[in-house]
């Protein structure tokens, strides 16, 4: 196996990600419209009543539409993570996962090149959001799209990997619609993307406890910060260490000596 | 009849050997013991009903499950020492379709090539040429989807072959194809494995896809009950044809077409 090897076998992945994705219309346009209905309703409503004070990274007062945006991006990339994964779920019983994981290349690279597939993907929807957001009189700081950047490439790694190693878990197309609902909606709520931490501390301290605990809080505020050229050092760990838990977990799942692929890779037929 | 090879053991070295292979799931074993060899040039014909371990065996050839009990080799290499390297010389035809039925044959096939690195000059060459074979490449700018069964397995057949294995693996690739379909199908394959040298495993459980110069392994309920030439096989079971000798050998009949 030589590195053009696996530079074209990468290469290939990521083609035919983009592919499917472009062939999806109604995916890109949800990606969009779900944040934009966030954003245009829901934040307006609330900008008058609810004020945001200043708290790190912002050195000003802020409109709730600049403070949602990090969540509504961080949303995206949490629906594209998890559709990732009903994607993988969908290859598996399709059959085409097979054809990825008989390639004479070692499974952590397949998986890799699959989760990085996926975040370009995120990226080209989070930028078109930006794009619309901007439009709609959102104003973010102008390099903080660039410095942005980086940090969306993590979060956008760290979904990925949460939706592979959910999707090594979910044996039917099926439960996929339930292991959504249970996962994003609770995840998004219960963080940082709505209201400050010392806002949901003033309700309740649980609810606070579980936003602090909950990995979409440091991710929306990896975000938050980057677009202001800060680094939230506490952020970058947790998302980085779940990354990487995820990611190995995921990894394990689908080896073919353990794990759970081992049950289901027989799928329906079997002579 | 009960060599560890098959017909052409001593003239060239197997291209892909399994010796003594086990397999559980929990408590129930779907393989017992199982050997048998390869090679090159050969169709070897793996015959048994549906649930004898036909599709285990495959998903322990192709690395999807590990072998925990004996040893599978690819082309002198064993899975256990080379890992995912074994499965360089190895082309498969799944009995799932394995397409994605949403991009193109060709956009298919060159997700493909690029798994197996070819670069896109040389993956277009093989393809042109692959696809002709099969009297396919007419089809090639169309949606998978928009194919019907027997050709979607040409496609499945076409793809891999691009990057010319030496090993060729075929679990029941026929199912549910008109007869001129499988028919065709089960010429191109014999041809292709002597014109391209190539070892063919073809499991099936219909006796009119093997042929009376294939090698052929007999499994039933994961075991191995007879191996070696059909000729050699209707000879020590005393039968007049395949299909009586399976019958013999297993208990009960499975072609849903006699011979």
């Amino acid at each position: 196996m030589t590195f053009l090897h696996y530079f074209r076998a990468f290469r290939g992945i990521v083609w035919r990600e983009l592919l499917r994705f472009l062939q999806q219309r109604e995916r890109f346009l949800a990606a969009l419209v779900r944040p934009l209905i966030w954003l245009i309703i829901f934040a307006a409503g609330f900008r008058a009543a609810l004020g945001i004070s200043i708290i790190p990274p912002y050195e000003t007062y802020i409109t709730y539409d600049v403070y949602i945006t990090p969540g509504l991006l961080a949303m995206i990339q949490l629906f594209n993570g998890m559709q990732s994964s009903l994607s993988m779920v969908y290859d598996r019983e399709m059959g085409s996962m097979r054809v990825l994981l008989t390639t004479p290349l070692p499974r952590w690279f397949l998986l890799i090149s699959r989760l990085f597939a996926g975040v370009l993907v995120s990226l080209f929807q989070v930028y078109t959001f930006l794009a619309v957001a901007w439009l709609c009189g959102v104003e973010l700081p102008p390099w903080g799209y660039v410095t942005a950047l980086p940090a969306l490439i993590l979060t956008g790694m760290m979904f990925g990997a949460l939706g592979m190693l959910l999707s090594s878990t979910i044996k039917q197309l099926e439960n996929f619609a339930g292991i959504m609902n249970f996962v994003i909606f609770p995840m998004f709520f219960a963080s940082s993307a709505l209201y400050p931490l010392w806002k949901m501390r003033e309700g309740s301290w649980i609810l606070y406890e579980i936003c602090f605990y909950n990995p979409f809080t440091w991710a929306v505020e990896l975000i938050r910060f980057a677009f202001y050229q800060k680094m939230n050092w506490e952020a970058f760990a947790v998302v980085a260490g779940c990354t990487v838990v995820f990611l190995a977990l995921s990894v394990w799942a689908y080896d073919p000596s353990r794990g759970i692929q081992q049950r289901k890779a027989m799928g329906p037929a079997g002579g | 009849m009960d060599d560890s090879s098959t017909g052409a053991a001593g003239t060239s070295q197997p291209v892909l050997s399994v010796q003594n292979v086990s397999y559980w799931y929990g408590t129930k074993q779907a393989l017992d013991d199982v050997s048998f060899d390869v090679y090159p040039g050969r169709v070897t014909a793996l015959l048994g009903p549906n649930g004898a371990g036909k599709t285990t065996l495959f998903s322990l050839i192709t690395r999807l499950f590990d072998a925990p009990y004996g040893r599978i080799e690819i082309d002198g290499r064993a899975a256990s020492d080379w890992g995912f390297k074994v499965l360089g010389p190895l082309g498969v035809v799944f009995q799932q379709p394995t397409l994605d039925l949403d991009l193109s044959v060709k956009q298919n096939l060159r997700y493909f090539a690029a798994l197996r690195g070819l670069d896109r000059h040389e993956a277009d060459k093989r393809m042109d040429k692959a696809l002709t074979s099969l009297d396919m490449h007419e089809r090639i700018g169309e949606k998978v989807r928009a194919l019907n069964g027997g050709h979607r397995r040409r496609v499945e057949i076409a793809r891999a072959l691009l990057h010319s294995p030496k090993l060729l693996l075929l679990d029941e690739p026929t199912i549910g194809l008109d007869d001129p379909t499988r028919e065709a199908i089960v010429r191109h394959i014999h041809d292709l494995a002597v014109d391209d040298n190539i070892g063919v495993l073809w499991a099936t459980h219909l006796f009119d896809e093997v042929e009376s110069k294939d090698d052929l392994v007999v499994i039933d309920k994961g075991r191995v009950v007879a191996r070696g030439d059909v000729a050699a096989i209707e000879k020590e079971t005393g039968s007049d044809s395949l299909a009586e000798a399976f019958r013999r050998l297993t208990g009960h009949g499975v072609g849903e077409v006699a011979a």
